[in-house]
């Protein structure tokens, strides 16, 4: 059941503007990796290079699906989406005059979640008890935190084997970004997801990371092979902590 | 269940008014009735791409006129077929021409469908505003082809003779009216049947969030292609008809801008989240109208429209079904008990308390 990502000298660009350099990341079977960089380094045009929403003007990203291997820059947001990699984009995206529950339903719009839609319904509704009491009120109507779950929530309709998540500190008070990363843990650990996380909170990501990478300006600066190495780098310290 | 009580009360209503009219025996309510349930097809339709997706379409009129001008080629077609077909195909085209008013329906349709398919996959990369210039230009774009194109009358116009009597019912005005009865019936269930399915749920994040949408896998493009064959193919629906019942079809007539504002107004009046608003506010705005062209003059229609237009912007911006909405939200929640407010809220697919 392994599933991993493999990136390969990517670049991107919006127009004229370069966004990504020569990206290459290694995302391997039941990992955590964080991608960490400020704001406008290219971290989400990372992230929707991956499910295909903007598309690479040259590398490779390959994705092992439990041992199978697929070109994702030669297929549709649709087919990468069923191949079940999930993305929790930044700043949550809901559909904010939906209710929690079609919100929900619809993480699992795609033909193969949608037969096993109550058992995920279920599922999510027991990792997230908050959701099960609002399952009727509209998604713009919860706080923060709450959306955040569901944004969570909703991609693990699809019951993912690779979940991608995207600043999910954004706009959030410190102990729910907190209680947000803890969750992302812990759902990775029940359901043997590979996780690749975007973040700006250096300390926040590093509690549940395995390995991470810096990427500044669009090209991977320091890539770490364990949080020891992230933590005690001085490329860090200089350019993105300003010790 | 909920489904066979909107076909049952759709068609109680439209024939009881056709058997008051008919009782009445005066004409001119069928004329009037047929640009008010004209109008209702061109609301819903509108509403299928500007309601549910949020894509704002000001070009309505070139969907409209489209169906309108297949059926006058169709027409010129029948009426000179030993011109225009040789001559061992002459007897064959006798046969079959002239077609009947619901075939030339079904052909409008796909003529304005096929438009309408054509224009999402010019603009549907264009969001908001930049989308709704595109499709007022593609209204002027059209509009310069049929000028220019003589065979069906160019700037001068063509005039079609109907028939002055139909077997059954007589008139023929009741017959074009019973059909856009059945066509208003066709469009408002399409347009409910839209709003129960995964599709018109794919719709609503489209209109909500697109990129999110696409996250989730929901197939945006195939979706924003369904709306806008859909939404143009029931605009050129309503269209095929129109030269038979205005007897005179001229290209600033068919490409008027009171189709483009009405199909847009109705439905912002309504509401634009329910069938029942573009039905609500077509029936509402078209009355009014019909009664104020008998009574005022047919010159202050369209400042009808713009007031109501500019008033409910301001004070209602959800429409008369946002209204509706807000005061069973105050009255549903009583007991949890359904009421009938509530009862009447899941009828029209609104969720009682949202909002």
């Amino acid at each position: 059941m392994a599933s991993s990502i493999t990136i390969d000298n990517v670049d991107a660009a919006y127009g004229a503007v370069r966004v990504l350099e020569a990206v290459t990341i290694d995302v391997r079977a039941a990992e955590t990796v964080v991608l960490l960089g400020t704001n406008g380094n290219g971290k989400s045009t990372l992230m929707k290079c991956i499910m295909g929403i903007v598309r690479p003007s040259s590398g490779r990203i390959m994705a092992s699906i439990d041992g199978v291997q697929h070109d994702l820059t030669s297929l549709t947001t649709e087919q990468i989406v069923d191949l079940g990699i999930a993305l929790v984009p930044e700043g949550r995206r809901l559909f904010p005059k939906l209710t929690v529950e079609e919100n929900l339903a619809l993480g699992a719009f795609r033909p193969t979640a949608r037969a096993m839609i109550k058992q995920n319904l279920e599922a999510c509704f027991e990792t997230f008890p908050r959701l099960a009491e609002r399952r009727s009120q509209l998604a713009g109507s919860m706080s923060g935190g709450e959306q955040q779950m569901l944004a969570l929530g909703r991609a693990l309709m699809l019951a993912p084997k690779i979940l991608l998540v995207d600043e999910p500190s954004v706009g959030l008070a410190p102990i729910l970004v907190s209680r947000t990363i803890d969750k992302i843990k812990e759902l990775k650990d029940r359901l043997n997801l590979t996780v690749l996380m975007a973040e700006q909170n250096f300390t926040q990501a590093l509690r549940i990371a395995d390995r991470g990478y810096v990427i500044v300006h669009g090209k991977i600066a320091f890539a770490g092979n364990s949080v020891d190495e992230l933590n005690n780098n001085d490329l860090i310290r200089k350019f993105y902590l300003g010790l | 269940m909920r489904a066979f009580y909107f076909y049952v009360s759709s068609i109680l209503v439209g024939g009881l008014f056709f058997a008051f009219a008919r009782w009445l025996g005066n004409d001119y309510l069928f004329f009037a009735g047929y640009t008010v349930l004209q109008f209702v097809v061109l609301a819903t339709a509108w509403n299928i791409l500007g309601g549910y997706c949020g894509y704002v379409n000001f070009g309505s009129a070139a969907f409209f006129a489209m169906g309108a001008y297949s059926s006058v080629a169709l027409h010129k077609l029948a009426a000179g077929v030993d011109r225009y077909f040789p001559e061992s195909l002459v007897g064959f085209a006798k046969l079959i021409l002239p077609l009947n008013i619901p075939t030339l329906i079904i052909f409008g349709g796909i003529v304005s469908g096929l438009v309408g398919l054509g224009t999402g996959y010019l603009t549907l990369r264009l969001r908001g505003a930049f989308f709704a210039i595109a499709t007022l230009a593609l209204a002027v774009v059209l509009q310069t082809l049929i000028v220019n194109w003589d065979f069906v009358g160019g700037s001068r116009g063509a005039y079609i003779i109907r028939p002055g009597e139909v077997p059954i019912l007589g008139s023929y005005i009741q017959y074009l009216f019973l059909v856009m009865l059945v066509l208003a019936v066709v469009a408002l269930a399409a347009a409910r049947i839209i709003e129960q399915s995964r599709l018109g749920y794919g719709f609503a994040t489209i209109r909500d969030d697109e990129m999110a949408a696409e996250a989730c896998g929901v197939p945006t493009l195939k979706l924003k292609l369904i709306a806008t064959t859909m939404s143009g193919a029931l605009m050129g629906m309503a269209g095929a008809p129109f030269p038979y019942y205005i007897g005179y079809l001229e290209p600033s007539s068919a490409f008027g801008l009171a189709y483009a504002v009405n199909s847009i107004a109705m439905p912002m009046i309504g509401g634009t989240t329910s069938w029942v608003g573009p039905l609500v506010g077509a029936l509402l705005l078209g009355i009014i109208q019909q009664i104020a062209t008998v009574t005022i003059s047919s010159a202050i229609n369209l400042l009808i429209v713009g007031l109501l237009l500019v008033g409910f912007v301001i004070v209602a911006p959800k429409g008369i079904i946002g209204l509706v909405q807000d005061f069973m939200r105050e009255r549903a929640s009583d007991k949890g008990q359904p009421t009938w407010r509530s009862r009447l809220a899941i009828f029209a697919n609104m969720r009682p308390g949202a909002r």
